[in-house]
């Protein structure tokens, strides 16, 4: 057997793959063939490492350096200096944001020092499409410890003594959904994974997928053990190819190892999954949508009771757990609840896998435990924000969530705390937003989303929400008034309490939130007809300083509308009426004279 | 590759497949291991540093030490090839000279399992990028 005495790692998620991981795979190992070190130096393709916003990824073991923005052409100096000198390629190293440090190797990276990794414990570090390689760090083994020495029973009360609650947003407890699915009798059950991922800019579960698809493969089982379903269906939305390949790939590799199939370790249990896919509409995450949408009826969400643990798919006992709340069952059966526990705080315990986006320096996947607050999330692990802007407000949740501010940012971050300030975990997209964000317009971004998903289905959803969406445009052009605000409020409550599912029922709490903790701002809008941070067009107006403007007529050569008047070294003039606000005119002065107000 | 039919099955090929992930499970964690760095540039190897490397990686597998062994570059001390720098959990590093296979092995024995001292020291005067 080959001993390889280092390994390169590169990134195979769908970030990096985009940039060239595939080429640099493949110039590494022609590198490597050229010297001779082909049995020597493993080349490995895994998951996201997180860092996606630094890809393409390369990291070398043992030494844990951590290279970014690869190009396949680096590949033969990695191979020349790195591997056979021992020298690292300084040029490729990341530099601390804040420090202006050179990092060489992850460990010392503020974007991996808070971090805990559970349910991507595997991303980064394993190849998916390798069955072997999940199998040698402790693979299958929990699967293996419950048909083999747990009861079902012993299995639930294990997961409900970790204290693992849903990560699809709900936080239920998910020991108690597989009590309840195992409490009903039937000829047949199904386990179901929600892939669908609907939130605009999360990419959790699809990270999870692609870089560790078998720890969702057995806990899938460990669950249909729990209940007594044989069958798994994972609904995954088709815009994730390469997860769905990554899956197809695992689901393969596990049958012919008969760790899915019929008598898993002579254990007499029979399991196996099946992939469904979804065309991506948001609604069709929540769970009742979901299942009917398997059972190729239209994606429309029905009323609870029934849940689907008594009558889900196929009229069957369902079980619906998310993709990342599976993927944290198997590390539970092997550590233990007693271990899982300790992590994160009383209610909320263990961890939870944010996709940070927005105005932040450390744009990507993070892990961390419950608990953390926002401001390490944001500045520690974040990197502070972007150009060295004000920070203003961190939107989590999603559609459904909320916008909060500075006098939030200590808060630890899990479910209930997230609630009491008006927000919510949701699956786990996480918005930084700067000095430059109009908040107002972060609250139309979102409704214009829900007004678009909305599946129809209640007048207060479907009509509600576009009324509240108009509301917000017409505030946005600066035609708004005091009295919309009071509108606003008011029609946000009524759809609240009146729609049948969670999209309907969370759908203006981005709006109710940033009322709540940017009125200043909304004031601004309705009463000055000003947008503080410059983002509504409509309010803006360019002007010319006739103190600075020295008449050189070029803005007014370059103004698309004729617009702007004045003689040649006298000062100009903008006439706001007919101005488009292209901007032309501000990026042609030479001499800083317009500006915009 | 054959079924798994039954929990030790798959602990047994777990075993069998363990040796080739255990390297990168110990770079989840460098600081709990003991860092054997092998001077492999040119004068390194044409002095037999590479027989001294491939010796480390076995010996301290086979003796359940846990080890990370790397090669890195010109060390500076070309009259002293092969040499390696050693460093203990929580310790400075040292660096032994004139290293052969007799001479590595001592190594093992006596400095990383016992800690004591091994002819061969090399006063280290320099600070390499990675000594952070
Ligand atoms: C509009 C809407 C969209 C949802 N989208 C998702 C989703 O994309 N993924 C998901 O896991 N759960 C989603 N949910 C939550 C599911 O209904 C369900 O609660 C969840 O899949 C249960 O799994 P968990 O207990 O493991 O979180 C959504 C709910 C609503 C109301
Ligand atoms: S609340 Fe909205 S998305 Fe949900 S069922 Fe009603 S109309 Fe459809
Ligand atoms: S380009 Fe600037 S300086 Fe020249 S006329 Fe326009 S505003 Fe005045
Ligand atoms: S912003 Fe555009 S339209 Fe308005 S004055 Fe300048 S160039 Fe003309
Ligand atoms: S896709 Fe490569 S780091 Fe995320
Ligand atoms: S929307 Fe159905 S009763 Fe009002």
């Amino acid at each position: 057997m080959e001993k390889y005495k280092m390994h390169i790692l590169i990134c195979g998620g769908t970030g990096c793959r985009a940039s060239a991981s595939e080429a640099i795979q493949n110039n590494l190992q022609d590198a490597l063939k050229a010297k001779g070190l082909e049995e020597e130096v493993q080349v490995v393709m895994t998951g996201c490492f997180g860092f996606c916003e630094k890809g393409p990824i390369v990291k070398i073991l043992p030494d844990n350096t951590f290279y970014i923005e690869v190009k396949p052409e680096d590949a033969e100096e990695i191979i020349e200096e790195h591997i056979i000198k021992g020298r690292k390629v300084m040029r490729l190293l990341y530099t601390d944001p804040e420090k202006k440090e050179v990092v060489s190797d992850s460990k010392h990276m503020g974007f991996y020092k808070k971090q805990i990794r559970i349910a991507l414990r595997n991303c980064g570090f394993i190849n998916p499409e390798n069955i072997n390689e999940y199998i040698a760090t402790d693979g299958y083994a929990a699967l293996g410890k419950c048909l083999t020495e747990m009861t079902p029973q012993a299995v639930i009360d294990e997961i409900k003594e970790s204290g693992l609650r849903g990560r699809g947003g709900g936080g239920f407890p998910t020991g108690l959904k597989w009590e309840f699915a195992s409490k009903n009798e039937a000829d047949q059950k199904y386990v179901v994974c929600n892939a669908d991922e609907g939130d605009p800019g999360a990419f959790m579960d699809r990270s999870i997928l692609e870089g560790d698809p078998h720890s969702v493969l057995e806990a899938m089982a460990i669950c249909g053990y729990t209940m007594g379903a044989d069958k798994g269906l994972i609904y995954i939305r088709a815009e994730y190819p390469l997860a769905i390949e990554r899956l197809k790939v695992a689901i393969k590799q596990a049958r012919e190892y008969g760790l899915l199939g019929k008598d898993i370790m002579g254990s007499g249990f029979n399991f196996d999954v099946e992939m469904r896919y979804g065309a991506g509409a948001f609604v069709c995450g929540e769970e009742t949508a979901l299942i009917h949408s398997m059972e190729g009826l239209r994606g429309e969400p029905t009323v609870k009771p029934p849940f689907p643990a008594e009558s889900g798919y196929n009229g069957k006992p369902t079980n619906v757990n998310n993709v990342e709340t599976f993927a944290n069952v198997p590390v539970i059966i092997n550590k233990g609840a007693k271990w899982f526990k300790k992590i994160g705080t009383e209610k909320s315990t263990g961890t939870k896998v944010f996709a940070l986006a927005g105005k932040i320096n450390n744009v990507g996947l993070i892990e961390v435990p419950m608990g953390t607050t926002l401001r390490e999330v944001i500045y520690e692990i974040g990197g502070g924000i972007k150009d060295g802007k004000k920070f203003k407000a961190v939107q989590t949740g999603g559609p459904s969530g909320g916008c909060l501010t500075e006098k939030h940012l200590d808060t630890p971050i899990d479910f209930d705390n997230l609630l009491a300030v008006g927000s919510m975990m949701g699956s786990g997209g996480m918005i930084v937003m700067d000095e430059d964000d109009c908040m107002v317009s972060v609250a139309k971004f979102y409704l214009d989303f829900t007004v678009e998903e909305s599946c129809g289905k209640c007048t207060p959803c479907r009509v509600g929400n576009k009324r509240l969406y108009e509301l917000l445009d017409k505030i946005t052009e600066g035609k708004g008034t005091k009295e919309d605000l009071d509108l606003l409020r008011n029609l946000s409550t009524v759809i609240k309490d009146t729609s049948l599912c969670g999209l309907g029922q969370t759908s203006p709490n981005p709006v109710l939130s940033t009322i709540e903790n940017f009125y200043d701002e909304y004031i601004a809008h309705v009463e000055e007809h000003k947008c503080p941070s410059g983002q509504c067009k409509a309010l803006m107006q360019y002007v010319i300083d006739p103190e600075l403007c020295v008449g050189c007529t070029l803005c007014a050569r370059n103004c698309p509308v004729d617009c702007i008047a004045g003689d040649r070294k006298e000062a100009h003039i903008i006439d706001t009426a007919k101005c488009i606000k292209c901007g032309a005119c501000m990026e042609k002065c030479k001499f800083n004279a317009i500006s915009i107000q | 590759m054959a079924k798994v039919k039954s929990l030790a099955d798959l602990k047994k090929i777990k075993e069998e497949l363990h040796a080739k992930m255990d390297l990168r499970e110990k770079s989840n964690d460098p600081d709990a291991q003991v860092q054997i760095k092998v001077g492999m540039a040119t004068c390194g190897i044409a002095s037999g540093a590479k027989e001294v490397m491939e010796f480390l990686i076995e010996a301290t597998a086979k003796r359940g030490i846990n080890s990370i062994v790397t090669q890195t570059g010109c060390m500076g001390y070309c009259y002293a090839e092969p040499t390696i720098e050693v460093t203990m959990p929580g310790k400075e590093p040292v660096v032994f000279g004139d290293v052969d296979l007799k001479k590595a092995d001592e190594v093992i024995e006596k400095y990383i399992k016992q800690g004591e001292l091994v002819d061969g020291i090399i006063p280290v005067n320099y600070k390499t990028i990675d000594n952070n």
